[in-house]
């Protein structure tokens, strides 16, 4: 098992239209700062164990543990340049993705 | 009655320049929505999974990105019409979000369907005859062609009817369905090479013998991506009757030697590096004499059928210069300049080749908005007989333009933010969509050829400098073509940062080299810098008529090394 060391959050993309999604305290959510949160490798593989099934129900695919870091206000954030992108949107268009309000920030 | 009289007697109004499906070809494409709609719905019912959808989907272009699934159409050897690019722009606009982006594949991208839409948008395309098929998976893919194919005053041969007649036979080649890996074929038939042969799997170049004879001298085992390599001659002169045979010779060689345990190893390029290029000759001969040639046996009947798809539009007969350009560009200095630097000779008198760039300052390299897709549909129905071309250089090209019609050309274009006057300067930069939207990508490409191009902003100062090629990849995957760019710019993860390695001294011409690496990567901010310190070096130590290409080959890559050491000494931080 891989060494623990930041908190993390489980990433997908929605089977239908293909939009980013976290796994939060009661199912799917389109906006990261819900996500549930593993402080725990634990709890990591409790969320990765929920999104298979997730993947086995056809809900979700793409599914993966990303490393975040709590704010002070308890929500989560991307520690890498790469998710950071997928909560937000392509940084070249600010008018698309979860940062102009499509699906949500 | 010949193919294009019938099509005309059937189709009044269809372009005459461009192939058109038969009856066998519009019921293949539909058969094939059908059936990936039958796969989709299959999919949501949770009756396929994602591992045996995965290959369907790829199968039809659809592929899962960073925020969207995104969907690639085929443009085959970039050719559109009017009523194509159109639907484009209706597909762009119902189903995804008002854009799309012209790829150095010649093809185009959409960032955002979903995969509940894609049949839809697949019948659609059907509906003007386009697909998405074989715009992924380990199989032939979309046949790329000289941009300029037709019109070009240095050509011995229009190169799409070679295209076309290669799509048809690679199209769902049931051999040639699961390769090792990707294979792309690139053909040109003019003397200067616009459509990069020598960095493609096979490169096919339209060539005379001396008895007149036309032929195709054959490169194989060029590529970019991880381990680039320039081609191969592996068949000086094929002839004609004989293209398909050798080329089936040449995929079946790969087929069988190229290696399948290692994805990286897994190109043709590969296999030609190891073995040799006298083996892999040897092998490829060896294999033409031995098949069965009778199943591609040319037939000079259905290759004419073919070529007459791509018949000269009807010309009027005009002076070879226009005194309403000459008198325009006198009076409109702006107007002027885009003719100087986008506008090209046509091998008809009175007539010109129009470069649109789809790279205005600031912007995304080859993306265009549904509206300038209409706006580029409507000039070339009103100025270009309905015919446009996509680059890889991802720009569009209006092919049969008047010289007395560019003015009026150049106006339409510039009130829809069409008419930058940079191909092929400093700002027309290849760049692959990077991290912005593709999961593949180590870093972002797009605000890099941002930042480049606002730095040269000055458009006086990008006509100085002339002719430059700076191209970016944002993975080693090098769709950005970086490794050909006389710049190249590779994005790469180092220490969790993005960073950015550049190379100089590349060329995708007859000439091909692969760039040599710079120095250590520099962070996004230095990237402006630094290709500033490189063009301004360049500058000081040009010769007359000298690119940049040529003053690095005849100074050494050592130099630039040099003055950029000197540039950081004195705390310019590079």
């Amino acid at each position: 098992m891989p060494v623990f060391k930041h908190p993390q959050i489980l990433i997908a993309s929605n089977l239908t239209d293909g939009e980013v999604v976290f796994l939060g305290p009661s199912g799917w959510e389109r906006d990261h700062r819900r996500a549930r949160v593993a402080r725990k490798a634990d709890e990591a593989a409790a969320l990765e164990a929920l999104g298979k099934g997730d993947i086995s129900a056809n809900r979700v695919v793409d599914v993966y543990l990303a490393d975040v870091e709590i704010g002070s206000d308890g929500a989560p954030t991307p520690l890498h340049y790469r998710e950071k992108m997928r909560v937000k949107g392509p940084s070249v268009r600010l008018d698309l993705g979860k940062q102009a309000g499509e699906g949500a920030l | 009655m010949t193919a294009v009289d019938l099509r005309v007697a059937q189709r009044p109004n269809a372009p005459m320049t461009t192939y058109r499906y038969d009856e066998y070809d519009a019921a293949f494409v539909s058969e094939r929505v059908a059936e990936f709609r039958e796969q989709v719905n299959r999919r949501l019912s949770g009756a396929l999974t994602e591992e045996e959808f995965r290959p369907f989907r790829l199968m039809n272009g659809l592929y899962l990105q960073l925020h969207a699934y995104m969907l690639r159409v085929a443009i085959p050897y970039g050719t559109l019409t009017a009523r194509q690019m159109r639907r484009l722009a209706d597909i762009a606009d119902r189903w995804d979000k008002g854009y799309g982006h012209f790829t150095t594949r010649q093809n185009l991208q959409y960032n955002w369907p979903k995969l509940v839409d894609t049949p839809d948008i697949l019948e659609s395309l059907a509906d003007v005859e386009m697909h998405a098929i074989q715009t992924s998976g380990n199989c032939i893919r979309n046949v790329t062609a000289d941009h300029f194919a037709g019109v070009a005053p240095d050509e011995i041969e229009d190169p799409r009817p070679t295209a076309e007649f290669l799509r048809q036979w690679s199209s769902l080649h049931s051999e040639f369905s699961f390769l090792p890996r990707k294979f792309k074929i690139a053909v040109t038939g003019a003397a200067h090479d616009r459509a990069a042969i020598l960095v493609h799997d096979i490169g096919l170049r339209v060539v005379k013998n001396d008895t007149g004879e036309i032929g195709y001298q054959v490169v194989v085992g060029g590529g970019l991506g991880r381990s680039p390599f320039i081609g191969k001659v592996v068949g000086d002169f094929v002839p004609r009757e004989d293209l398909l045979a050798f080329l089936e010779a040449i995929l079946r060689v790969y087929n069988r030697f190229g290696r399948r345990d290692n994805k990286y190893k897994a190109r043709v390029k590969i296999l030609v590096h190891e073995k040799g290029i006298d083996e892999i000759r040897a092998a490829v001969e060896a294999e033409f004499a031995a098949m069965d040639r009778s199943a591609f046996d040319h037939d000079p009947e259905e290759f004419a059928r073919i070529a007459a798809f791509f018949a000269p539009p009807p010309y009027e007969s005009l002076p070879a210069t226009s005194a309403l350009l000459r008198a325009a560009k006198l009076e409109t200095p702006a107007f002027a300049n885009f003719v100087d630097v986008n506008v090209g000779a046509h091998k008809i008198p009175g007539y010109a080749i129009v470069t649109v760039s789809l790279k205005p300052i600031g912007g995304v390299p080859g993306d265009a908005t549904s509206e300038q897709m209409r706006v580029l549909a409507e000039a070339s129905e009103r100025f270009g007989f309905g015919e446009l071309r996509v680059s890889h250089e991802q720009n569009i090209i209006l092919p049969h333009v008047k010289q007395d019609d560019l003015f009026a050309l150049w106006s339409m274009l510039d009130a829809a933010g069409l008419a930058t006057a940079n191909a092929g300067l400093v700002s027309d930069i290849i760049s692959c969509p990077g991290l912005d939207y593709c999961s593949l990508a180590t870093a972002r490409s797009i605000p890099i050829a941002q930042a480049i191009s606002k730095r040269f902003s000055d458009m006086s100062r990008q006509r100085r400098i002339g002719k430059l090629g700076v191209k970016i990849s944002g993975c080693i995957n090098a769709c950005g073509h970086h490794h050909v760019g006389a710049i190249g710019i590779l994005g790469l993860e180092k220490k969790g940062q993005e960073s950015y390695q550049i190379t100089l001294g590349g060329d995708p011409t007859f000439s091909a080299s692969i760039g040599e690496i710079l120095g250590p990567g520099v962070t996004a901010e230095q990237v402006p810098d630094v290709v500033e310190h490189l063009v301004d070096y360049y500058l000081a130590e040009r010769e007359e008529g000298e690119a940049f290409i040529d003053t690095w080959r005849r100074i050494g890559h050592a130099r630039f090394k040099d003055v950029l050491r000197r540039e950081g000494e004195d705390g310019a931080d590079i």
